[in-house]
């Protein structure tokens, strides 16, 4: 396996850094644009999986005109093999906070929230002290800007950026129609920047050292760093903050068990990649010139040669039937079609040809769903059948 | 305990009558009471001044706004792949056997109730379970036998809520 580029390790997002107060008064004291030029050119992309540049999304916002406008910290982490946000929030809960507020600087927003998924309700407290600390340093330097913490109740779908405002206007989780856009008719209808937990981490780092030092990392099209969560068969599970870029051939190198048969990046609804395309994957956003780039929320999951890939897919596809809002046909549907023929092909009932068939439902999917979840089913339903086609019949 | 109609004016005192303190409501009452009973969802929608269907029909969106009688500690274990892949069906297995229910069903006396759940973020450090807002993680068969005594233990000394 190719070891030319190491796996290069980065410290910025957990670096023990007392200094949130600091770089709070600095950047409220610097004009919007200057802040948005610095994020610009520090070509940070979303940190959840999407990968918008988050220099655009808050100058987008910024430029509306609109007397009441929100910045919500996005903490539903929902997706199967993700957990750095709850370690974000628990480790530097203030590094966040002061990014959100100095979002809500930029684009002219009073009032912040975190969306904190349901299954992390034990984060409450802490937060919330870290909260109080906050707005009490906030008042001090008469800056205006509080920050909420809005409960989540168990809901994948509700990472989804508009399925979220709509869970916290007090309704079902369901996504909206996309445009209007979050920046321009998010929550309550208002100008909106909605970013991940880690996005928000990284803005920290942006300010404080400047775009160059954050530039300086990754690749093309793929700079800076980003933490992975690293579960399933490996030696060594946990979250690293890695610099984009890498093939994953080094990263199974580092993180395997010598007995990888394939790796699922970018959770359930990522890309599995089996053994024999780990030198030509890398791991970061389009735009390559050479081989293939996965972009991800940062989820990887090794799976060694004792698993069974048929296995893997049935659990993803239960868990997308179970999480799918239920709102368009294609998702709604198409996940339980997916689900039940894989059953169906496995007891011999259908022919191995069915599969095929279904390849073509996946697509449509993603044609035809109304937002991601439903999109990105084929990902993984896709990537694991055309595979591990064998695994699916016998 | 606060009589359910208290608690519920109380709520939307703290949150507000408006549409989107709907979910904070819900929450504290699942908090207190573990599930949305009819009841308490048609007192909600009076309080809010909102048809009880659209209660109905937010609150039976998420899974973890139960409504169905629930015990008085819920444990949700995660089925999704790696915990899956790290024995989650042994941990099942083993307080299926403890208990006595299904996944599903609630003890009789009312103090447990057992549930699967979706990722709960935990993949490194799998299996893992909820019991309330608890996590437990890394759980073998003998661990969550340890975990679910000290439960027992506590309900027997008169059920002081953990939470």
């Amino acid at each position: 396996m190719s070891t030319n580029y190491q796996l290069k390790r980065a410290d910025f997002i957990f670096k023990d850094e007392n200094d949130w107060e600091e770089v709070l008064k600095n950047n409220i004291n610097r004009p919007p644009n200057e802040l948005i030029n610095e994020l610009i050119s520090s070509e940070l992309k979303g940190r959840g999986g999407a990968g918008f540049p988050t220099g655009l999304k808050w100058k987008i916002s910024a430029e509306e005109v609109n007397d009441v406008k929100y910045v919500i910290c996005n903490a539903d982490e929902g997706e199967p093999g993700t957990f750095k946000d709850r370690e974000i929030l628990s480790k530097v809960p203030f590094k966040v906070l002061t990014a959100i507020a100095i979002c809500g600087h930029v684009i002219g927003a009073k009032i912040g929230f975190i969306y904190l998924r349901g299954e992390y309700f034990f984060l409450q407290t802490e937060l919330n002290k870290a909260i109080n600390e906050f707005e009490y340093y906030c008042r001090e330097i008469k800056f205006d800007f509080s920050i909420k913490i809005f409960m989540g109740s168990g809901a994948y779908i509700c990472g989804e950026e508009t399925a979220l405002f709509e869970s916290m206007e007090g309704k079902r989780g369901e996504p909206r129609n996309k445009p209007p856009f979050p920046s321009a008719f998010g929550y309550m209808g208002k100008p909106t920047v909605i970013n991940n937990v880690e996005t928000l981490a990284h803005t920290y780092t942006i300010f404080k050292y400047g775009s160059k030092r954050f530039y300086d990392l990754g690749v093309q099209y793929s700079r800076g760093s980003k933490l992975f969560s690293v579960s399933g068969d490996t030696p060594k599970p946990g979250i690293y903050e890695l610099e984009l870029g890498m093939s994953l051939a080094d990263f199974v190198d580092e993180f395997g068990d010598d007995d990888t048969k394939a790796v699922q990046v970018g959770g359930a609804s990522g890309f599995l990649v089996p053994r024999k395309r780990f030198n030509e994957t890398n791991i970061g956003f389009q735009g390559k010139l050479v081989g293939i780039s996965l972009p991800t929320g940062g989820s990887m999951m090794l799976f060694n040669s004792s698993r069974s890939m048929f296995n893997v897919l049935d659990n993803y596809l239960n868990f997308f039937a179970e999480e799918s809002c239920g709102q368009c046909t294609p998702c709604r549907v198409g996940c339980q079609q997916l689900l039940r023929g894989i059953k169906a092909v496995k007891r011999g009932e259908k022919n191995a040809q069915y599969l095929d068939k279904m390849l073509k439902l996946a697509e449509t999917m993603q044609f035809t769903a109304k937002c991601g979840l439903g999109q990105s089913v084929a990902n993984s339903f896709s990537s694991i059948v055309e595979n591990f086609r064998e695994e699916m019949i016998y | 305990m606060k009589p359910i109609t208290e608690l519920i004016k109380d709520l939307a005192d703290l949150h507000g009558r408006d549409r989107h303190s709907l979910l904070p409501i819900l929450q504290g009452v699942v908090e207190q009471e573990k599930y949305l009973s009819e009841y308490s969802m048609i007192e909600i929608a009076r309080e809010l001044d909102l048809p009880a269907t659209e209660v109905f029909g937010t609150a039976t969106f998420y899974s973890f706004l139960e409504y169905k009688k629930m015990g008085r500690y819920i444990i949700r274990i995660c089925k999704t792949i790696t915990c899956s892949m790290k024995g989650e069906k042994q941990i099942l297995l083993a307080i299926e056997d403890m208990l006595k229910i299904k996944v599903g069903e609630t003890t009789p006396d009312g103090s447990f109730s057992l549930l699967q759940t979706n990722c709960l973020g935990f993949c490194h450090k799998a299996p893992a379970m909820l019991i309330n807002n608890d996590v437990f993680t890394e759980l073998t068969p003998e661990k969550v036998r340890e975990i679910l005594s000290e439960y027992l233990n506590r309900k027997n000394e008169g059920g002081q809520n953990v939470n």
